[in-house]
């Protein structure tokens, strides 16, 4: 019975009560990802704002229709990225990819870093559950690149 | 409480003997997820391989191996025959005659040949006008259909102008037939529908289709890869002009299925894929083309998978067609009623067993279908999840997926037991039941 393994509590608190959810009507950029093989579909959007060190992730908000694993996946991203530094929230992207071509071992991932998203590491042993668990990180990654070129774009024409 | 499907299966037709057949599939004998006995419950997408089509690919390589149709050796002689011993074999299976079988690729492949054929009437000549579709011309198909049997025809209508239309879906998963008279009308060209349902199981009535059709002189063409594997179908008897399936889905190998089309229609078609084998004449400037079947089939053909399905046709033909439906009528039966019974469990697709084949499409009130997959393969049962290639049909049903069970010769009641234990597990592992 591997089950337990892969459906972990913290996975299945936040597929039932999922944080962040519901979008922002105050947002930067927006993005719409779908995985083709199952037809489960998030949208993430982003907010950022100028921190000390660049810019920073202010609110990150999401919708769609999806699994236990994609649902709780975007939800315990959010909660990950908010607040961090957008680069700080982009190597945790890094992280968790690493995380999911792991077969299940977490072993050369940051631990501290990654977090509640190590509870995800069971995910890696199921290749078709792989797309589930990035759908929301790689919804993420592309809202905020536009987010942060929407902002370069706005200074540059402010000058 | 448990919820007990055992029943008696066939009442009427000589009933399949499963532990007899199952001895045929060695791989059924593996084991899955850490030891579990596997419970396939997936034929819909591809079916398993009795050795006797395994060893039939294999003599065939053995024995015989050769490029079909180039060569005048001995083993050339003898792989020809063989590939086309296999057409003859095929044809017979559906009623029909070898030089209406075209060898391809698969059911969608089929499906491709037609359309790009009718792309290319346009530039073929007088021979090819009645395949010719435009602006002011209508293609048919319905909202059910597998994408094989939908893209190809919106790209058709893309590339020529025509317009796609469609029949709509009932609520019970039924045909909507109630503008049928509307929607086929005197511009349409061609009405292209699923014979059997691959996520609703539901079997079309054909027959009314084709009258309709044949009504305003439009083509007919019938994906048949649900239900050659399941039914006995006779192409004379559907009356369609075009019917295409997969050899993979009916015990046969992978790389290999079928278009049947009138000769008439094939004799006037203008060719799919060119190149070698499907000439006539060949100089620096043009080409004539060979007659069908050849014509269609450009390159050296995949004659192993031919001799494999071949085998397939007469596994089943010994079976009989009719023990088949019998057999899948029944354990689809005991299916419907078994998951019916479970709270929160709702069936996409006729909960009536009348003119349905065997696949089950459900949902479960509060898990995912994935989820609901992923809790079933844990227990060893192999089901479909997701949109089963018919994204529409889905989202009429207004879901984000299903999760489907299809059933074949080699399952039995013990299956379908497993099945609804494994959704009873995965209520109780989710907390919602």
């Amino acid at each position: 019975m591997q089950l337990e393994s892969l459906y972990q509590e913290i996975i299945l608190d936040h597929y039932r009560h999922p944080h962040h959810r519901g979008l922002a009507e105050r947002f930067d950029a927006e993005a719409h990802h779908v995985n083709p093989t199952c037809g489960d579909e998030v949208t993430v959007r982003v907010r950022l704002e100028p921190g000390a060190d660049g810019l920073t992730v202010a609110e990150v908000t999401h919708a769609g229709l999806g699994c236990s694993i994609s649902q709780a996946s975007v939800s315990v991203m959010s909660d990950l990225v908010t607040g961090r530094p957008l680069d700080d929230a982009l190597t945790t992207h890094g992280q968790f990819v690493t995380l999911m071509q792991g077969r299940g071992e977490s072993g050369g991932v940051d631990e501290d870093r990654l977090d509640e998203a190590l509870a995800f590491v069971g995910v890696a042993k199921y290749p078709a559950r792989i797309k589930c668990a990035l759908l929301g990180w790689m919804a993420f990654k592309d809202a905020a690149a536009r987010a942060a070129a929407a902002r370069a774009a706005d200074q540059g024409g402010s000058r | 409480m448990t919820t007990s499907v055992a029943a008696p299966l066939a009442d009427s037709a000589p009933a399949i003997d499963v532990e007899r057949v199952r001895a045929d599939f060695p791989i059924l004998r593996r084991t899955v997820r850490d030891g579990r006995r596997l419970v396939y419950l997936d034929s819909g997408a591809t079916s398993q391989k009795p050795v006797q089509v395994l060893d039939a690919e294999r003599a065939f390589y053995v024995q015989h191996n050769a490029a079909v149709h180039r060569g005048a050796h001995q083993l050339a002689e003898e792989a020809t025959d063989a590939y086309e011993g296999a057409r003859a074999t095929v044809a017979r299976f559906i009623g029909a005659q070898p030089q209406e079988v075209v060898f391809t690729k698969n059911a969608t492949e089929g499906i491709n040949l037609v359309a790009y054929s009718m792309s290319n009437a346009a530039t073929s000549g007088p021979d090819a006008r009645r395949f010719v579709v435009g602006p002011g011309d209508s293609i048919v198909v319905t909202e059910m259909e597998h994408h094989a049997n939908l893209v190809p025809w919106q790209m058709l209508a893309q590339r020529t102008g025509a317009t796609l239309r469609w029949l709509g879906v009932t609520d019970e998963g039924r045909l909507d037939l109630s503008d049928l008279d509307t929607v086929v009308d005197t511009t349409t060209k061609l009405v292209a529908f699923s014979h059997q349902s691959n996520v609703l199981g539901t079997v079309n009535p054909a027959h009314l289709l084709v009258r309709r059709a044949r009504q305003v002189g439009a083509l007919v063409l019938v994906d048949a890869a649900q239900s050659v594997p399941h039914q006995r179908v006779d192409v004379h008897d559907l009356g369609a002009d075009f019917l295409a399936f997969s050899g993979h889905k009916m015990l046969g190998p992978l790389g290999i299925g079928v278009l049947w089309g009138r000769h008439e229609l094939l004799a006037a078609m203008p060719p799919f894929l060119t190149g070698g084998s499907m000439i006539e004449v060949v100089s620096m400037q043009e080409t004539t083309f060979a007659a069908p079947p050849q014509r269609f089939e450009a390159g050296v053909p995949m004659a192993a998978q031919a001799v494999g399905l071949a085998a397939a046709c007469d596994y089943l033909d010994a079976l009989g067609m009719d023990a088949v439906s019998a057999h899948e009528h029944a354990l689809t039966r005991l299916a419907l009623d078994g998951l019916s019974a479970l709270p929160g469990v709702r069936i996409i697709g006729p909960v009536d067993s009348v003119e349905r084949g065997s696949a089950v499409s459900f949902v479960v009130a509060g898990i995912h279908p994935h989820d609901v997959g992923q809790v079933l393969d844990d227990l060893g049962v192999e089901v479909r999840v997701g949109h089963h290639c018919a994204w529409p049909l889905i989202r009429r049903f207004d879901v984000p997926a299903t999760t489907r069970a299809t059933f074949y010769v080699y399952n039995d009641a013990a299956d379908v037991q497993a099945l609804v234990d494994g959704v009873r597990h995965a209520q109780r592992f989710f907390g919602v039941a």
